[in-house]
Order: C-alpha cells, then structure tokens, then sequence
C-alpha cells in the first residue's frame, strides 16, 4: 500500500513539490511545509473557519480538504491577498475598523470573507434570504446576510461587529474584489 | 529630546499596532514558530471519570511509523508537589506522577513521533485498560461534601441582620439560579514547544503570563528560576484559560528533556475541552426582601459551585452583591463542592459572570414583584459607601451608566408588563443589567532603555492576548517618556524580561502601566538613567484603601418565537465606567467582545455530561456553541467620563467587565417577551418553548 | 488517523473496480476525514471521486433536474433551476454547515454522511452504529438532540442532512452505479429503517456508486419551503426541521408533502399527515391536528421530549407560511 505522494501544490502563485503522507491535511502541508503560517487550526474538525483558504477561488477549509485532493488547484492563504506587499481594501478595513483583537481567527475571516463577496458578486443566495428564486430582483448585501454567510468563521474575542462592518464598507465601496 | 512636539497618545482611538501583521498571516503565534529537528506529542486521554490506570500498553506502538517514545507515570520525571497557582498548590500540574485518574479526560500519557500524524495514530492506537472507581460529577446545593470556598477574596459576609430584615419585607424574591460547566475556548489551542539550550530549558507556549508560568515550570521540574525561559509573539485568546501552567507545556517539558530535542504540543480541540480548565457549575440561592417602594432591606446570596480535590478555587460570585446596592443587611457565602471534575479555574468575569446572572435576575423579579421599573430599583439602591465595606469608592458612576444607557436604549418608553410586545410572530422584550468588577493592581517591573538611536525600549513581561496590550503599553510609555509612539520599542511576552502580573483579573493594563509610568520618570528624573529598571510591589502597598471597581450597565432587547423556543437578541447596549481608557477603538472592542461572551453565555454554552459516566459528551464545537455572526446583532458600547484616583493614568480594567450582566439582561429580556423566568443558563429553546 | 492509499479516477468503471473492500470514495471530505481523525472510519484506500464527469444538473423529459453526485453543495444550492423549481431544497442545502463546507461538499457524499450523535463519534464510548454489539450509550446517555420517531433499542441517533429531507419532500431518486450495472431506489427508502442493524445505513450494495439524485417534475414544488431550528442561529445542526410544499386550491389542500428533520435516523416523510390533509381545508387547526397525527407515533426519551411539540409547531408554522395568499 503506497502511504505517500509526491504532488504539485500551487500556492500563492508559486509551485512547490512535496512527497507527502496521504494524511496530511491541506492545512498542515501549508504550515508544516510551506511555512504559510498564517491558516490555523482552531478545531481540525471543520468547526470554527480559522483554517479557511481559497481553492480555486472558493473558500474551503483547510483541515478537512487532504494536500493530495488539492493536487491541481490554486491555493490562496492570507499570505497571497495582498499582492506587492499592498494591503487588499478589506484587509485595510479590519485594521482600521478594529475587525480582530487576538487575531487567530483573523486570516480565515478574511479569505472567508473574499471568497463570499465573490459568491456573492455570482448571485447566490442565503439561508437569510427571502427568495431564492432567480428572477426575483437580487436582495441587497445587508448585515444579516453578511452574518449569515460569515457564520462559518467563529471568532472567541467577540470582533463580529466590526468584521461586519468591515465586510459591508469594502464591499460598497470596492465591489467583490474585497 | 525634542519634547515641544509631543501629542498625548493616551486617550487616542489608534488600529492596533500588530494589525498589519495579522491580516497578512505574517504575526507569530506559539505553533508557528519554526524550530528545526521537532518532534510531535499527541495525548492520551482518561476516558473514565475516576480510577486507576490498570495498563498502557506503550510495547504494541512503539514500532508504529515514526514514533519516539510513550512517557506515562511509569516513566515520566518526578514533579515537585509543591508547583500550584494563584489558589495554592495544584495537583492538576503534576502529569503521569501516578496511576491515579481523578477525572475524565485526564492526560494519563504522551506519544512522541517524527510527525503530528505519526504520533496522533499512535496516541489514537494506544491500548489503555482501567480499573474504575465510582464517581460523582453532579453538582448541587446541599451537596453533602460541601464546605466553605478559600477567602482569600470574595470573603463571607454577613451584616445586619439579614433574617430580621426578610421577616420584615414586604416583598421577599427567594430563587435559585443556576450556571453550568463553561469553556474559556480562545480560538488558538494551547500549544507549546520546549527544548534545551545547555542547562536551560526553553519554551514557547501560548498562555497569559510568561513570567508566573515559567516560575511554575521551574518548579515543577526542580529548576532554579533562572534556567528556565517562557516566551511566546502572539497568543491568540486566553478568556482565562491560558492562565496556568497548561499540560502542552508540561507535557512538551517532559518530552524535551526525555528525547533530547525539541517537541512541540500543541492540543486538539477536545483536549482544550477536557484537559485545560473550565468554568465551574454553579447552584446559587438569593433572597432579597425590599419594602414596598423598593427600598432593600437584605441580601442573602449563597453560591455553590464546583471544584476539583486536586486544586483550591474561588468563583467569586458574590462580589457583586456586596457591592451593587445599599441594605442594611447582606450576608454572602461561597460553598465549594470537590467532584471529579477538571479543575475549574478562572473564566472571562470570573465569579462575576454567574454571581450577576443570579443577582440581577433577582433584582427583576423584585422590580417585578414591587410592580417597579427595573431601571428605578437600582437607583434607589444606590449605595454612598462600599455596602458591606462601609468604605468609600474611589470612583462610582453607575448611575451614569444606567442613566446614559437607558437614555440611548430608549428605556423611557418601555411598558414594564411582560408579553406586551409582539412583531409579527415573535414576542419582544427588553431587559437591563447592572454591572459592577473588581479592578486594582498587582506588582509588575519594567525596565526601559534609552539607546543611542534616540528610541527607548521598554521591557516588560506582558502579554498580548488580543486586549491590545502591546499598542496600549506603547502609548503609555510614549506618553511617560514624553515622546512619539514611533520611539517606542515595546518588549513583552517574554520571563527573562522579569516579573510581572499576567493578563488576567482586568489588571493587565493598570499594572504593567503602573511599572512603566514609574520606570519613565526615572528616565526622565534628574539623574537621567540609561536605563532604569522599576518593581511596584512597594507603591502598591502605599495605595490608600478604597473600594475599587468598574461599573456598566447592559441593555438588552431580544425576539422570541413562542412556537420553535428560538431566542435572538436584536439590540445589545452596554455603558461602562472603567476608569480613563486608554485607546477608545480597542476598548471599545473590547468591552463588546465582552458583551457577546454575555450573549454566548446567556443562548448557548453549556459543558453537557453523560449522566452514567460523568464523561464531557460535546467537546467540540459542533456541540458546544459558541456564538457565531448570525447570532450577535450590531452592538453598541461606549464609555462615561471615569477616572481611578491613586493609580497612573486612572486605569480600571476593561477585560471583564463586559461580560458581566450581559446573561442577566438577556434572560430579564425573555423574561419580558413571555412572562416566563428563566433561572437556568443557557436560555435553550426547549427551555423556551411553548406547547 | 491510519495510513491509506489514495487514488484519484476520472472514469466511472475505474472508481467501481478501486471502491471495494477497505476503500472508500471520497467527495469533500467535510465528514469522512473528520471522522478518521476520530478514529471512527479507518479505509485502507481513498477513491477521489469529484473528478468523475457527474458534476453537472440537468433538466429531466419530465420538468424535473437530475443532479450529478458530484456536484458540490454550493452549487447546487445556488443553481437558478434549483431555485425556480425546488427552492425548499436550495435553502435547505444553504441552512446546513458553513459556506466553505458548502463549497468542499457534495451531493453523493452529503447523502452519505454519517450521524453526528457524539458517541458514534467517539470510539472509547459504546455505540451499535459504530462497533454493532457495543451497546448504545445515548439512550441511557446525553440525548437531548435524538431521535424521537423510528429509533429502536438499538439506536437513537438521528441523520444530520438538510439536504436529504428536502429530497424525501420531493420523491427524490437516488441512481448509482455497480460493477454489475446500474440501478436506482426512491431516497424514501434509502435509508432502511434502525431495527436492530444500525450499522447498515443505505441499501446501497457494498462498492456502489452514487451517481446522481433525481427529482422527478413537480408542478407544486416552487411552492415549497425548508425551515430549520437549531441551537444557534447558524452553522449548527438541526434540532427540528421541516421540509414541505402545499397547494391549495379554494381553500382545500390539493397537494401537500412534509419531510421531517433532527427527529429520525433517515429524513422523515410525514405521510400520515400528509392524508390527513389531502383533500381537506387549509386551515391552522387543521395543520397543527395533521401534525399532531404524524407524531402519535413519537416516543421520545426523558431528555428529549420537547423536539414532539417543537416538530408540531414547526410543522403547523410552515404549513401555515405555505398556505398564506400568493
């Protein structure tokens, strides 16, 4: 029985090759291996988002997603949103806005809350939307549903006002790019 | 030293100084740092509640891919008996010394592998046998084996004469109110990672004071102080649970000074559950009787609460009710009972979080049963001196809370009668809270450098637990030394820096600031120092004795579905009194995040135990609900004029205070929404429900 | 977790003849390697299954959608012919788990996700679903969140799918694949009932391949509608839930179906009240009494007792929503 793999990761933009045990989670590839401390294992159980990162573009946590499933796919940690080094507009907007105290949970709030504003820009709805239906006129991005597609990312320190807060401004005045 | 351009940065509403740090990944927490040649532990377990280990079978793992080596109590270094904690010695530090389990989820061995995978198979295919012992993991009042709590604080009081006082009421509230297991749960699992450096052990571990934790690890394991260095960059979350010395870093000692390289532990989520503290249950009676216009007549607050044989606790339940109101009669009792459990130990608002919720739910049903507003009753208990202490506060602005608060929250216009409120199929109701938390100081040093570069660096063994300590101790040292925060080089998170309070009990801020501001002035005092190095153990002594305390008021307004038990809280407004704040945007934070522990606290978190083996069954967080996005609606917190004569710069704490009668406001509000009290927490909706 | 083979497949007859014995497919992941960190599943072998051509929704002869089982559960939820003909199935995938789960976890796997009752969970407690003849520690244990309709002495854990009841509302078809060829079985009897072999969950025959769930064509269904109650206001499974549409024609039901959640080891088709309204008036009283029908055959526990009002209420609120004016 083969226990090991040596796959392509890509993250960030960058190819890495790596042998790794078939156990090892996405999450654990990107900190143990990589160095890309910045997803973190809050549960290891898919139960509070600290780990969330973008797989093609779509948010996914990391610690149930295995490094060899990922083999093929983009990547994209904290450590990829801001390019050159410029903080994106809704990472400037958690640190003005205070959207984090102790910052654990901070890095998955962020990559959750890139990869909704897109699911968002792409029309779909939530479970705090009133219609689902898609001939209705699309509901505006209000707190309640940036609450309700926020709600996979726990935060401990209490910080969900300002991260909502953060979320909303970015989103009016930047529209999905986050 | 150009002094003419100085701006004040206390007081100023500043985004924290690591914030860049941690919205690009790039800020260190303690399972972060690289460490070259590591090792991995993985714990085991005790999966009965009280017992013996009978065998481990540490022969059918040891040739498992990659593992090191099993330490258990047959192998592990002998600790010192004497380590403990704030309460005393702790039996819950002394890890793998005997076969004796005195509660589930007790680490009964370590594995130690190449890999975190390898060593968790390991760990997973450990074979244990136990011989069991009966248990008892059931906590109420009147509990045979319960005796009087430790009075080191929150000491019993009894003045007047509280049974003459009740007889002569006219109106009696006599309730009893009860609290269950809660967890601390910050976002980071405890880890740590421990090696040797010639004769000194090193570590990096997540907790909340560096300094006392490596003095309790040099204990443990027989060392002089001096050898042994705790250090850590970010921690992130501690809510109480990173206070003591944890069984990461025990553990990862042990495995470092066994295998001869580094290893880091770092725990599972349900090993932060079942293996590092928690809130104990509480059993509270309260009788309050009152004239009928409301005037308190007694107090009786008797709290029971759990604690463990291993280890001495107090949850000061009754703080409160020494403080919050005038009678001319209070009496006070804390009673512990030892159970097999986790030994509880302080969570965020210790004692205060479950003593507010039983008082401030009493003083509604009083309020209720005078037929008065709940906002009036506390006013016209207002105390002029400390009500049991019969000295003055320092500072008390309650009222200013309350009043500030009801004004904003729109309190003027509530119909006190409950389910008088509906939208559509839901009830409404609104419900407030007086607040009060301990606050003072604890001896810290702090030593600052001038260097030639024209910055200082000021050292001081701090930690940042998300409070913003680092971006606050940076203004006040500014504003100390006279200059620009840019001058400022903040050293923190590290006991070779040297004594100094944790970042626990709200008197982080007030003492670090303490030795700081002290420190500058002798920086800046005639002999003009390089560097000077202050220790406030004396200054502190001087402080004249007053009672001391924050003060807030909480208001809430909930929505309840009759027909699902679903309880949402739709506003939330907090007013606070804690002394000059240093930064508005972090307190702020601060104190809201305060506010949703309330919430979480009031709706969701309960540690359930499986009535036959006393085992914790919802140790994660699938089972055990913290408050998510959905549940915590826009918050509204801010701040009266305040200020703490007698201690540099006016500094109460800011990190209880917001957790405290958030539950209580919020189960008042249910209360007014359907006219059912809800004396338990959490406020479940099968608690709600209506058939 | 143990040591295992993984293997990745693109075509359908490679994933047959790889999935037997230890194997397992694996689809998001979001439950199956949860559950071997616990120690719980323990295959010899992955089958990566998501790269199979079975990602795809498409509109059946009938007006009804076939939906590939690989399609991830975001995907589904927001597919605008989802929407249009079934949205009590898109918010029900949208009340479960988060959205990252969401987007990791799909069709086929969500059908085959395992309980979450915590002794099954957890291999050091008694559990006959997981280790058959060990005992069940949840019947005398903490139950407050268990079944309390069709659980037997064997067990009493409940199926966590949202996605599942809203399917049972549907008449939903669940097609697979077999190395002998394929075939398919109505999601109502997916799922057999606990009787005294908890471990045997699905009727599926060992190394079958789910390959798609179909929904047969349903005039009523864009009327219809999933309501959840959990614990917290999200990212939480569900106490009690409810899937259900309803025509009413002058006053009288012309069509109703009722699915229930959080209540039973499989989503529960509430027949019994779905007679007791058919043909009848659509009226409060009536749907709280039909509920009431459906749940005379509940036996809760001591701890569990509130989900038989909780499911009446759900049941009536819903049907009430249902029946308000177009």
């Amino acid at each position: 029985m083969t226990t090991r793999s040596t796959i392509s990761l890509r993250v960030n933009d960058v190819t890495h090759r790596l042998c790794l045990d078939h156990r090892r989670t996405l999450l654990d590839a990107l900190r143990e291996d990589l160095g890309h401390t910045g997803p973190k294992k809050g549960c290891d159980q898919g139960q509070c988002g600290a780990c969330t990162v973008l797989l093609d573009g779509r948010r996914v946590v990391s610690c149930l997603t295995l490094a060899v499933a990922a083999e093929g796919a983009e990547i994209t940690t904290v450590e990829g949103l801001a390019a050159d080094g410029e903080l994106r507009p809704i990472q400037e907007a958690f640190v003005r806005l205070d959207g984090f105290q102790c910052g654990y949970c901070t890095s998955g709030q962020l990559c959750s809350a890139v990869g909704m504003l897109a699911e968002r820009a792409a029309g779909w709805p939530s479970a705090v939307t009133a219609d689902v239906s898609p001939d209705g006129p699309v509901a505006e991005l209000d707190a309640a549903e940036v609450r309700e597609r926020m709600s996979g990312n726990l935060c401990r320190c209490g910080a969900y006002p300002s991260i909502v807060h953060a979320i909303l401004e970015t989103a009016a005045r930047d529209g999905v790019t986050g | 030293m150009s002094m003419a351009v100085h701006v004040g940065a206390v007081g100023v509403a500043r985004p924290r100084i690591e914030g860049r740090a941690k919205v690009t990944g790039a800020a260190r927490y303690a399972a972060d740092e690289p460490i070259p040649d590591l090792a991995y532990g993985a714990l085991v377990l005790a999966t009965v509640a009280r017992g013996r280990v009978r065998d481990i079978d540490v022969a059918s793992v040891r040739d498992m891919p990659g593992v090191l080596g099993v330490i258990d109590h047959t192998n592990a270094p002998r600790l010192n008996p004497e380590a403990g904690n704030f309460f005393g010695p702790d039996g819950g530090l002394r890890l793998l010394q005997d076969d004796l389990i005195p509660h589930a989820g007790r680490p009964i061995a370590l594995v130690v592998a190449e890999t975190p995978e390898q060593a968790r198979a390991a760990a997973q295919a450990l074979p244990v046998t136990y011989d069991e012992q009966p248990h008892d993991t059931r906590l109420f009042a009147g509990h045979p084996a319960g005796r009087p709590a430790l009075t080191l604080f929150d000491a019993p009081a009894d003045i007047g004469d509280v049974d003459a006082e009740l007889a002569a009421s006219a109106v009696v509230v006599d309730e009893r109110y009860g609290t269950p297991e809660e967890n601390c749960s910050a976002m980071e699992p405890h880890s740590a990672t421990a090696w040797w450096e010639g004769d000194r052990l090193e570590a990096v571990d997540s907790n909340q004071g560096p300094f006392q934790i490596a003095f309790t690890l040099a204990t443990l394991f027989h060392l002089p102080p001096e050898r042994v260095r705790v250090r850590v960059d970010h921690i992130g979350g501690g809510f109480g649970g990173k206070t003591m010395c944890g069984p990461q870093l025990i553990l990862a000692a042990m495995a470092a000074t066994r295998f001869g390289r580094p290893v880091r532990v770092t725990l599972t989520r349900a090993e932060v559950f079942l293996a590092t503290a928690q809130r104990p249950a509480t059993d509270q009676r309260i009788r309050i009787g009152a004239d009928a216009d409301g005037r308190l007549r007694a107090i009786h607050h008797d709290a029971t609460y759990e604690i463990s044989p291993l280890a001495e606790y107090i949850e000061g339940c009754t703080e409160l009710t020494k403080t919050l109101y005038a009678a001319p009669a209070i009496r006070t009792a804390l009673t512990v009972v030892p159970l097999d459990i986790l030994p509880p130990y302080s969570m965020r608002a210790p004692g205060a979080a479950p003593g507010s919720f039983a008082l401030e739910s009493a003083m509604d049903e009083l309020a209720e049963r005078v037929g008065l507003d709940p906002l009036e009753l506390r006013l016209r208990n207002e105390p002029g001196v400390g009500p049991v202490s019969g000295l003055p506060f320092s500072s008390r602005n309650l009222v200013a809370c309350l009043r500030e608060g009801a004004r904003r929250f729109g309190w003027a216009s509530r119909d006190h009668r409950p389910r008088m409120r509906r939208a559509g199929p839901l009830l409404i109701g609104t419900g407030l809270a007086a607040t009060s938390f301990s606050t003072g100081a604890f001896p810290s040093t702090a030593t600052i450098t001038a260097e030639p570069d024209g910055t200082f660096t000021v050292a001081i063994a701090a930690a940042d637990l998300g409070t913003g300590a680092r971006t606050a101790l940076t203004a006040i040292a500014a504003d100390a030394l006279a200059v620009g925060t840019d001058r400022i080089r903040l050293r923190i998170s590290d006991s070779a820096i040297g004594p100094a309070w944790g970042a626990g009990g709200s008197r982080g801020t007030a003492s670090w600031a303490w030795a700081i501001t002290e420190a500058a002035a002798k920086i800046r005092g005639p002999e003009r120092p390089m560097t000077a190095t202050v220790d406030t153990t004396q200054l502190l002594g001087d402080l004249a004795s007053r009672e001391r305390h924050a003060f807030s008021a909480v208001f809430a307004e909930v929505g309840v579905d009759p027909a699902t038990g679903e309880v949402r809280v739709r506003r939330l407004l907090g007013m606070f009194a804690v002394g000059r704040v240093i930064n508005p945007l972090m307190a702020r934070s601060q104190v809201i995040g305060g506010m949703i522990g309330g919430l979480s606290m009031a709706l969701h978190e309960e540690g359930v135990r499986d009535p036959v083996t006393g085992r914790h069954v919802n140790a994660d967080f699938a089972g055990y609900h913290i408050a998510a996005h959905a549940d915590v609606p826009d918050i509204e917190a801010d701040f009266v004029p305040d200020d703490e004569p007698g201690v540099p710069w006016g500094i109460k704490g800011v990190g209880e205070i917001g957790n405290v009668g958030t539950a209580a406001a919020i189960a008042n509000a249910v209360w007014h929404a359907t006219g059912v009290r809800q004396r338990h927490l959490p406020i479940r909706l099968d608690r709600v429900l209506e058939s | 977790m143990k040591e295992f083979a993984y293997r990745r497949v693109t075509e359908i007859r490679d994933a047959l003849a790889a999935g037997h014995g230890g194997a397992r497919y694996l689809g998001g992941g979001t439950n199956l390697v949860d559950l071997m960190k616990c120690g719980v599943e323990t295959p010899t072998q992955l089958v990566d299954v998501r790269f199979l051509p079975l990602g795809e929704i498409r509109e059946t002869p009938d007006g009804g959608l076939a939906i590939g089982a690989t399609t991830t559960n975001s995907d589904l939820a927001a597919h605008p012919e989802v929407r249009r003909r079934y949205p009590a199935l898109s918010q029900a995938v949208l009340a479960g788990a988060s959205g990252q789960l969401r987007n990791m976890a799909t069709v086929g796997g969500n059908l085959m996700q395992r309980t979450r009752c915590a002794y099954f969970a957890d291999p050091s407690q008694a559990c006959n679903k997981r280790d058959p003849g060990s005992g069940c520690a949840a019947i005398r244990g903490a139950h407050h969140n268990h079944a309390v309709l069709g659980w037997s002495p064997s067990c009493v854990a409940t199926h966590a799918s949202d996605m599942a009841v809203a399917l049972a509302a549907f008449d939903a078809v669940v097609r697979y694949e077999t190395l002998d060829g394929g075939a398919e079985i109505p999601l109502e009897r997916f799922y057999p009932p606990v009787g005294d072999t908890p471990e045997r969950e699905t009727e599926l025959p060992a190394g079958a391949l789910i390959t798609e769930v179909v929904l047969p064509g349903s005039a009523v269904a864009p009327r219809s509608r999933y309501r959840k109650v959990r614990e917290r206001a999200s990212y939480a499974f569900a106490t009690v839930s409810v899937a259900a549409h309803l025509e009413v024609s002058r006053g009288t039901v012309r069509s109703v179906r009722i699915a229930l959640g959080g209540v039973a080891s499989r989503p529960w088709r509430a027949r019994a009240a779905e007679s007791f309204l058919l043909d009848g008036p659509a009226t409060a009283d009536r749907f709280r009494a039909a509920a009431e029908t459906e749940l005379a055959a509940a036996a809760p526990l001591p701890g569990n007792g509130y989900k038989v009002p909780l499911a009446r209420n759900l049941i009536a609120a819903v049907l009430a929503d249902l029946a308000e004016p177009y």
